[in-house]
């Protein structure tokens, strides 16, 4: 069977076609397209323009998309798109352009989570069985177990995600968002020695990020005022690479602590990275350690399945589709609100 | 149709149990026995002066992938918190193991030996118990009411005198045997009930601080109340039991159940951007 995802909760444009040969079979990805939406340095990008964005690039993706697959509307069993978390503009944009290629192709729809796309692929990906998942991205962060039917929130940010703690951070340093800020300042902070001090903010599973970020915008304006500023302990010149380098350390070291606290809980030894942030080699490197330190391994994923894209979409839907999942066209609607445990996990025991 | 092979960027090999080494003065002949490995720390059984009183030796290893400066401030401030707030617990009577010695550098408390079993272990077990019975969702529940209602104040009680736990789940509740006959009148009582009788004690006091403000009190309760509807989702309607038990057990639980709603609205907030 043979789907099509189509995703659109946020900056990036994804459209993915996916096959699943036969039961037991790996997922085959026929093609896998993305689109980004970038803003000027200083920006974050607003609702209107990301959903304008997606409009006008929505129907080149797919067409490219299926042409890159080879194959024709024919083949297609079902159109999957996502029905939330996300920004509501840009949500609907791309759920309005999921409706039509159903009307037109005459093809079932699929309402997908989010989240549980990101899950899923990154399960069908690496392979990796029953994980602990780490979902990191700009609007999430969420420590993840399965159990009965559910992915269930063992731990989450109480404020702002991790990602857009770092977004909200370059963008106080104006640097680049181009290919994200988040890479950006990772690349920056493998420039960076001196640790500075920040507040540390677990609460057994849960965690905050507001005021770390609140403390590194006072000490990148300290910064600012008194470029000179010497490190007490080194005694070298502080940077922003420094404080990019202090920012990942601190908030990868309480996302590590949250999720081995629930593989501690859950005795798993499995842990899988997902979302944005999860392209981190930093974060991949620190969850890699913990998990050796506990007998396990991490797994996780390059950018092509760790950022938003379609592909996985169309696999989380096409899963949902085998078990006989539908949303109707007058159902077809998405929300900002909708959380991973919401949705009913039918496809696994 | 081309098949796009895409293996794992970064997966270790699945290696055997690291070798923690224990703080010189805990290697002798009689090395402790390691009883379970937390997130944080490495829980042994040992003993405490004298070969018959067993103690708790809890040693937080160095974590390899924390930066130093930052791993020896976190290990240092857990491990003098803990103790400290254990001590105060103690002394205000509320069911805590004692402390016996503490070495903040080297990493390590000793504390006194909890007999029992974690809350989730028995809890599961009773649960499973009762699907092995057939016996209905909603029915017959009031023993494990009974247990809610205890773990209720007993929060409430470390709540009352200044202490926010920072880690409730119910892995770190015990259900100490109660010694003697103790009875305790919770109702009809049926057979395998009795896997959830015992006296709870509070225990991992790693991320405990001291705290009178409604907002971390409001927020120990709710880390508890999704971690126990993750952990035990069939059970997760009796919560109510807990909170009604907490809200009658010192003064100002009710403000702090108030607060509860706020964070609870605050966390479901976070299903926000993809």
């Amino acid at each position: 069977m043979i789907a099509i995802g189509l995703e659109g909760s946020a900056n990036k444009l994804g459209v993915g076609i996916i096959s699943h040969p036969s039961p037991g079979k790996p997922a085959q990805i026929l093609s896998n397209l993305r689109h980004t939406f970038v803003s000027p340095p200083g920006e974050g990008f607003l609702p209107k323009d990301t959903a304008r964005h997606h409009r006008s690039w929505v129907v080149q993706l797919v067409k490219q998309a299926m042409a890159e697959a080879k194959v024709t509307t024919k083949d297609v069993d079902c159109i999957c798109y996502t029905k939330g978390p996300g920004m509501g503009a840009p949500l609907q944009s791309v759920a309005v352009a999921a409706r039509m290629l159903a009307l037109l192709w005459e093809k079932e729809l699929i309402g997908v989570n989010h989240c549980v796309g990101h899950i899923e692929m990154g399960r069908e990906i690496t392979g990796a069985d029953n994980p602990v998942v780490l979902y990191v991205s700009g609007g999430n962060t969420q420590v993840i177990a399965y159990a009965e039917q559910r992915y269930r929130i063992f731990g989450e940010a109480l404020d702002i995600a991790v990602g857009n703690c770092l977004d909200r951070f370059a963008r106080t340093l104006e640097i680049s968002n181009d290919p994200a800020p988040g890479y950006n300042i990772e690349q920056l902070a493998k420039k960076g020695k001196v640790l500075l001090d920040l507040p540390y903010a677990v609460k057994g599973m849960d965690c905050s990020f507001a005021g770390i970020l609140s403390s590194i915008d006072v000490l990148a304006a300290e910064l600012k005022a008194n470029p000179e500023t010497k490190d007490p302990i080194t005694g070298e010149v502080i940077t922003t690479a420094d404080l990019c380098f202090t920012l990942q350390e601190t908030v990868y070291a309480m996302l590590v602590e949250i999720t081995e606290r629930a593989m501690a809980h859950v005795g798993s030894s499995q842990v899988l990275i997902v979302g944005g942030v999860g392209c981190n080699e930093r974060l991949q490197e620190m969850m890699g350690l913990m998990a050796a330190g506990r007998g396990g391994s991490v797994f996780a994923t390059d950018e092509r399945f760790c950022i938003d894209n379609g592909i996985m979409i169309a696999h989380a839907g096409l899963l949902a589709y085998e078990t006989g999942f539908r949303t109707p066209l007058e159902d077809s609607t998405c929300t900002q609100r909708f959380r991973t445990d919401e949705m009913f996990i039918k496809w696994r025991d | 149709m081309e098949v796009q092979a895409a293996p794992p960027v970064h997966q270790a090999p699945p290696s055997t149990q690291p070798p923690h080494l224990l703080p010189p003065i805990f290697q002798s002949d009689t090395t402790p026995q390691l009883i379970t490995q937390g997130a944080e720390a490495l829980l042994y059984r040992t003993t405490y002066l004298l070969p018959t009183l067993p103690c708790a030796l809890k040693y937080r290893p160095s974590k390899p992938y924390r930066h130093p400066i930052l791993d020896a401030r976190l290990t240092k401030h857990r491990i003098l918190s803990e103790a400290r707030v254990l001590v105060k617990c103690r002394r205000e009577g509320v069911p805590v193991p004692a402390v016996y010695a503490v070495d903040e550098r080297e990493g390590w408390v000793m504390l006194e030996w909890v007999e029992g079993e974690v809350v989730r272990v028995r809890v599961n077990e009773w649960l499973r118990r009762r699907k092995e019975l057939g016996v209905e969702e909603g029915v017959e529940e009031e023993v494990l009411k009974g247990l809610m209602g205890r773990i209720g104040r007993a929060i409430g009680r470390m709540h009352g005198v200044g202490i926010v736990h920072g880690d409730l789940t119910t892995s770190n509740l015990m259900l100490r045997p109660r010694s003697g006959d103790a009875v305790n009148g919770e109702g009809s009582r049926n057979a395998g009930d009795e896997v959830l009788d015992g006296e709870i004690v509070l225990i991992d006091f790693g991320l405990a601080s001291q705290s009178s403000a409604d907002e971390d009190r409001a927020v120990d309760l709710y880390v508890l109340e999704r971690a126990f509807g993750s952990t035990h989702p069939r059970a997760e309607g009796l919560f109510s039991e807990l909170l009604g038990a907490y809200g009658t057990s010192f003064q100002g639980a009710n403000v702090v159940l108030k607060k509860l709603e706020e964070v609870r609205m605050r966390g479901r907030k976070r299903s926000m951007l993809g």
